[in-house]
């Protein structure tokens, strides 16, 4: 086999140049400014400022709310992961057995995925508002007070009831298309041998979605970390008093609203390590235990 | 072909260089949404309208929060606005910042614009001033916590508004929940229930000149007459006089709309809205106080947000901008954005003309927050100057929301506070050395 070369060393940096300029600016340079203020505390107009180590790590580190905000980033990524994730197999699952009406079923199942975060967050504020919610008037129904911006776990639910309902149609696009991508043959041949419907998708469907499963996986994990800032906005109404938020919502409060540059920094530092680690565990760990065909 | 460019290129030069002689140009960032961003809007173009001179462009930024955020990424790219506007907690953030703002009392001397700070209201005077007085930010729109109520609950009721919040416990309270509401709801704990109850009852809100000598400061958030005004509302919630709907302006002011509450705490410059939305008539009146705390309540301080005029910009704009606090300023404009908004008329000219026209026998409810800023001022009454104040804000709106919900007791809720904004204003301390 001939193997494809570039003749000349220079055009393939020229070719890769554009794309490692926007990385360099867009990343490298911010990400450098952030490890830089972090180990400052700076006037936001950036008159003053005064280098203090590592102090702000070590209050972000003594700080009982920045744990708690900790606990609840984790305890939420789990929970929408998990949900969305199980909820958009099983749905994937029903769907490719459908022979009629297929496309109308499956339309009306992805549409969701046109809505933008914030919007989906504000039809989340509709639906749970304390005095015109609708699924207040519900749970008024069953005897139980709900109280969206005031209780703690209240705003949780609703936070991960918008954030699961977003991000659904996408897994359910993948799963479906990975449901599709598995031969007949296979199909038959497992029929054959197992008539247990559920025993045949544990032992035969589901191991060659796992390719599928793993990268929404981290898909999945990296909304919830990240792109759910639109719906928890909205959602505490940009004043998150003792409401959940998440670790990057937290970057926001402190960052944007309350002008602490070198706390905020600090905070973005820590995420960075967080993807970081994340994406080794994705390369190091996982991708070697999945099958790809 | 070449000549027909050339002619064009010298039109296109010649028109730039009459506009730059002719016009100066300058721009206003503000976080006026909605309505009130149409009362901006005219201020300017009327602004404009009067005079061939200068021409201001108002952008709307988004929150205060946004608004604030926006002008310090711009002023350090250095494509600062020349107005920004700053809202009261973010005040010691963009006056602490030495050369960020051109204070505007030396703005207007610069520009030949007479200046007298007595001509303002006494309340507006020197929440945007330096130590000594001196005025920093221009107020704009000005307002102060003031107690709706319902009229016809009232009667209803057969009570009148409190004047005390021991009347209120013992007789407003108990005959409006008979008469089938809830009493009461709030809209802003950190600054109707918190900074403006140290102004009302006199009390030092943080040390060293309530922060306005320096950046060395703790601050008084575990006072116990406050404990104790919390521990009272708490007790109000849980026996049903009182309704508590989390820390969002909008959830706490609807249920009076709607009728359901009584009487509500909100702002003055609330009333415009109200009119719009309250289909039963309403009334307003001043902040009531403990009588136990205090014999003799004071004024309170003004919210809202202030006029900064941005360092950094020509002699030539810094002048527009100079000319358009004068328009801005003078009782015609001060009057018809009282009367548009609900915010309170920042000079005694304004106010004197809103009377003389008859504004407050049609609307006596839009004069309650002046006469509030009007009332007798004291040692603690001209304001508050803290840094990281908006956090500081956050924290308060936590603690309050867990004790007053039974996640945490009224000790641990005060004494975090006390606590995490000492923290915070020790280190915004450090961003300023």
């Amino acid at each position: 086999m001939k193997r494809a070369g570039f003749a000349n060393y220079w055009l393939p940096i020229l070719l890769l140049l554009p794309q490692l300029t926007i990385i360099a600016v867009f990343f490298y340079w911010p990400a450098f400014n952030a490890v830089q203020s972090s180990f400052y505390l700076q006037d936001p107009f950036g008159f003053g400022s005064q280098f203090v180590g590592f102090e702000n790590y070590a209050d972000l580190f003594a700080s009982k709310e920045y744990a708690k905000v900790a606990r609840f980033t984790l305890l939420f990524t789990l929970l929408v992961t998990a949900t969305s994730l199980a909820t958009a197999l099983l749905l994937a699952v029903k769907a490719d057995k459908v022979l009629r009406g297929a496309r109308t079923y499956k339309t009306l199942l992805m549409w969701v995925y046109a809505v933008a975060p914030p919007v989906a967050g504000l039809m989340g504020v509709m639906l749970f508002d304390q005095n015109i919610g609708s699924v207040t008037d519900l749970f008024a129904w069953f005897g139980y007070d709900y109280r969206l911006g005031v209780n703690y776990w209240d705003t949780a639910f609703a936070m991960i009831i918008v954030s699961v309902w977003i991000q659904i149609p996408v897994n359910f696009i993948f799963f479906l298309s990975g449901l599709q991508s598995i031969p007949q043959h296979v199909r038959e041949a497992a029929m054959i041998d197992n008539p247990s419907g559920f025993g045949r998708f544990w032992q035969i469907t589901f191991p060659l979605l796992a390719p599928t499963a793993f990268f929404l996986l981290i898909i999945n994990i990296t909304y919830a970390l990240f792109d759910t800032f639109g719906i928890i906005d909205t959602l505490v109404k940009n004043n998150p008093a003792s409401n959940p938020m998440t670790l990057v919502y937290k970057v926001f409060v402190d960052g944007f609203r309350g002008n602490d540059m070198g706390g905020s920094s600090a905070q973005s530092v820590v995420l960075m390590v967080l993807v970081l680690a994340l994406t080794i565990f994705q390369f190091r760990l996982l991708e070697r235990r999945i099958h790809y065909t | 072909m070449n000549l027909k460019n050339t002619l064009l290129a010298n039109a296109v030069a010649l028109g730039m260089a009459t506009a730059a002689t002719a016009q100066t140009e300058i721009s206003w960032w503000h976080g006026m949404g909605g309505s009130l961003g149409e009362t901006v809007n005219k201020i300017a173009s009327d602004f404009n309208a009067s005079q061939s001179d200068y021409k201001i462009t108002p952008v709307f930024k988004g929150t205060y929060e946004e608004t604030l955020t926006a002008g310090i990424a711009a002023f350090r790219a250095g494509e600062q606005p020349n107005i920004m506007q700053v809202f009261d907690a973010g005040a010691a953030t963009v006056i602490g910042a030495k050369g960020a703002v051109l204070p505007v009392q030396d703005l207007l001397a610069a520009n030949d614009v007479p200046f007298n700070i007595e001509d303002y209201i006494a309340g507006v005077r020197y929440f945007y001033a330096d130590e000594d007085g001196k005025m920093i930010g221009m107020p704009f729109n000005s307002s102060t916590p003031i107690l709706y109520y319902n009229t016809e609950a009232l009667e209803k009721a057969g009570v009148t508004a409190p004047k005390t919040w021991e009347e209120f416990q013992s007789v407003t309270a108990p005959a409006l929940k008979d008469a089938g509401y809830v009493a009461l709801s709030q809209s802003h704990m950190p600054w109707i229930f918190t900074e403006n109850f140290f102004s009302r009852h006199n009390l030092p809100f943080a040390t060293n000149n309530n922060g306005y000598g320096g950046t060395d400061v703790t601050i008084n958030a575990d006072a116990p007459e406050l404990k104790a005004h919390f521990e009272a509302f708490k007790s109000w919630i849980d026996n049903g006089y009182a309704g508590f709907f989390g820390a969002a302006w909008d959830d706490n002011a609807k249920p009076f709309e709607s009728g359901e509450v009584a009487m509500w705490l909100g702002s003055s410059g609330s009333f415009g809205g109200l009119v719009q939305k309250a289909d039963f008539d309403f009334s307003a009146t001043v902040l009531p106080y403990w009588e136990g705390v205090t014999k003799e309540p004071k004024q309170t301080f003004i919210g809202g947000a202030a006029l900064f005029a941005m360092a950094g910009k020509s002699d030539a704009e810094n002048k527009a901008t100079a000319e358009f606090f004068r328009f801005m300023t003078s009782p015609e404009v001060q009057y018809m954005w009282h009367k548009e908004t609900g915010y309170v008329p920042i000079t005694e000219a304004a106010y004197e003309m809103a009377k003389a026209d008859g504004h407050y026998d049609r609307f006596p409810a839009a004069e309650t927050g002046i006469q509030q800023l009007q009332l007798p001022a004291g040692d603690w009454t001209k304001g508050y100057r803290m840094g990281f104040y908006v956090q500081i804000r956050d924290v308060m709106n936590r603690e309050y929301t867990r004790y007053l919900t039974g996640e945490t007791s009224l000790d641990d809720a005060f004494g975090a506070i006390k606590s995490e904004a000492d923290k915070l204003l020790e280190r915004f301390a450090k961003t300023q050395g």
